[in-house]
């Protein structure tokens, strides 16, 4: 007993140090930001006094809340648009495995893998051409179309868990494939569409590459605009800069803290199967 | 069942289709027909504005080859990618098998070591900025209170580079981590027992049972990290923008540099092609060597 108690607290030493690893860049902004900038104190060291004028310049200046009114309607609007849309995809990809289906997987697959760089110079050309830069339709649609892949694949291996014999047993009952996919899968589809709606949603919110070309407009900004902006800009006051990060990622580490175990669990169910 | 009921059943399999179109129009408009017309534009020399081209046949991928900085970048993207690769599969391990078992901070380690996979790597960067900034840089308080020379840490390219991978590694690691300790879990106990039976020590039971086991794991790992890490973005444009000079830039923000500094759209879709070939050959190289291991195992 006495050697498990003293295992433990060795453990728990190095535990400790791998946490203080991964939090400091944390803590270092944190720092940063809560002084004024004529405080020449190491970034170490918590400021006497708590100095809050940096996050009333984060809301002035960057426009903070704007950014997040605007990451947030592109967000929801374009996560709305994935899981009605890759549910859809998903049923036949699932249920008719058919040799073009199967095409139409593999080529989804390698949608997933396309680097946004890589084809920068023509959608760029496209979306202006269309009217869609600096428009919430356009980056919508930009977003949600390169996010799809991932939530027709965690549709499609969630409908294949799915007995068929629910399938064949309405079918029997004269519901059409249609009215099946309706009636009896979609209401099934619950767990995996939070899954899909915490993966997609993380990755909208934190988009930067397609922002930062389609996205031209100050007054279009979202959040890591906003951050990358500020920064840029204002290289003499580093703590308006950071606390224009801190509130930036305040939304999703708050949600993260309250619901871990979805976030973790959607990472591994989108990675394992 | 009689023949028309079959091959009603069939055509009606078909017909479900068309619920997938809706998905299909949207790749043809924003994946397949940019991905087309940027095959198009590589083959010219475009300005990214004017209306007047010419196509130049395969005039810029001639130049490409002799391109010194495309090589340079494509030294550092490889560095990017399988750097940080090595390094999240060693660090995701040594935390998953470290953290698999329950003491008192496990857990609260977990919480932290994945926090960061959910933030924008934009604004993570930033956050590392302001520890190897060369001015009050916190990494540079704490040589100096050991009494050693400030070091400005992002102005020598190559260990910018370095120090790239470093933060993508210590950003995602927490990917690798939650993949390996699902992997353990699935590893079941009993495996240990015997071995324990056998007289196997911890190390031999890691190489000999968790290493194997976790195969699957590792295959799902390494992809994504690799793919991750080869399109490296984010960060760089955060803590060097590419520099000093050019010797910080991987692909993806050359091509975005070529484009947007430079005018050269043709130049620029043509290294886009390039970035493309590379993700795609690596994907499939990584699935194949993977799968011909599967079959000697």
């Amino acid at each position: 007993m006495k050697t498990f108690l003293k295992n433990n607290w060795l453990k728990t030493i190095i535990a400790g140090v791998i946490c203080l690893i991964h939090i400091v860049p944390f803590y270092i902004s944190i720092t940063v930001a809560l002084k004024a900038k004529t405080d020449l104190s190491s970034r170490w060291i918590l400021p006497k006094e708590l100095y809050l004028e940096n996050f009333i310049k984060a809301i002035e200046r960057a426009e903070i809340f704007s950014a997040m009114k605007n990451s947030l309607i592109i967000t929801i609007t374009a996560v709305l648009i994935i899981t009605i849309l890759g549910a859809m995809a998903a049923y036949p990809l699932a249920r008719n495995r058919s040799g073009l289906n199967k095409t139409m997987l593999n080529v989804i697959l390698a949608v997933m893998m396309i680097p946004p760089l890589s084809i920068l110079v023509p959608l760029l050309t496209f979306v202006t051409r269309i009217g869609g830069v600096s428009t919430f339709w356009g980056i919508i649609l930009v977003v949600a179309t390169y996010q799809l892949p991932l939530s027709i694949f965690l549709y499609t291996n969630f409908i294949r868990t799915i007995p068929m014999d629910l399938d064949n047993a309405a079918s029997i009952d004269g519901c059409s494939s249609f009215s099946i996919y309706y009636k009896i899968i979609l209401p099934l589809l619950k767990p995996v569409t939070a899954t899909v709606i915490i993966l997609v949603g993380v990755n909208i919110w934190n988009d930067y590459q397609f922002s930062l070309y389609l996205l031209q407009d100050p007054d279009m900004k979202v959040v890591t605009l906003a951050v990358a902006n500020f920064f840029a800009q204002s290289s003499s006051n580093f703590g308006a800069a950071s606390a224009t990060a801190l509130m930036a990622i305040c939304p999703i580490t708050v949600m993260y803290l309250f619901l871990q175990q979805y976030f973790v669990k959607g990472m591994v169910d989108s990675a394992i199967k | 069942m009689s023949e028309s009921r079959k091959t009603n059943i069939i055509n009606e399999k078909n017909m479900i289709n068309i619920m997938y179109l809706p998905a299909l129009i949207l790749f043809c408009i924003f994946v397949f027909y940019p991905f087309v017309s940027g095959i198009r534009i590589s083959f010219t020399n475009w300005n990214g504005f004017s209306q007047n081209f010419e196509y130049i046949g395969w005039l810029n991928y001639k130049n490409l080859l002799h391109d010194e900085i495309l090589q340079l970048a494509l030294k550092n993207t490889l560095i990017y990618g399988i750097g940080s690769t090595i390094l999240q599969q060693m660090l995701g391990l040594f935390y998953a098998v470290f953290l698999d078992k329950k003491f008192i901070g496990s857990k609260t380690t977990r919480t932290v070591v994945y926090l960061p996979v959910l933030i924008a790597a934009v604004i993570m960067g930033y956050m590392w900025y302001f520890i190897f900034q060369y001015n009050s840089g916190a990494l540079n308080d704490v040589l100096r209170v050991l009494g050693l020379e400030s070091v400005d840490w992002l102005a020598k390219g190559n260990q910018a580079v370095w120090i790239i991978t470093l933060v993508n590694t210590i950003q995602y690691t927490g990917v690798s981590m939650v993949i390996y300790l699902a992997g353990l879990q699935n590893i079941p106990k009993m495996y240990y027992e015997a071995a324990q039976i056998d007289g196997a020590g911890p190390i031999s039971q890691f190489f000999k049972i968790t290493l194997p086991l976790l195969y699957p794991a590792i295959v799902t790992s390494v992809t994504l990290n690799l793919i991750g890490g080869l399109k490296l973005f984010d960060v760089i444009k955060a803590l060097t923008n590419g520099g000093p000079g050019y010797s910080s830039h991987s692909i993806s923000t050359l091509v975005d540099h070529t484009y947007f500094k430079t005018q050269a759209a043709g130049y620029s879709s043509a290294m886009g092609v390039i970035l493309f070939l590379i993700i795609m050959g690596v994907a499939l190289l990584t699935i194949k060597i993977f799968d011909k291991n599967e079959v000697d195992m």
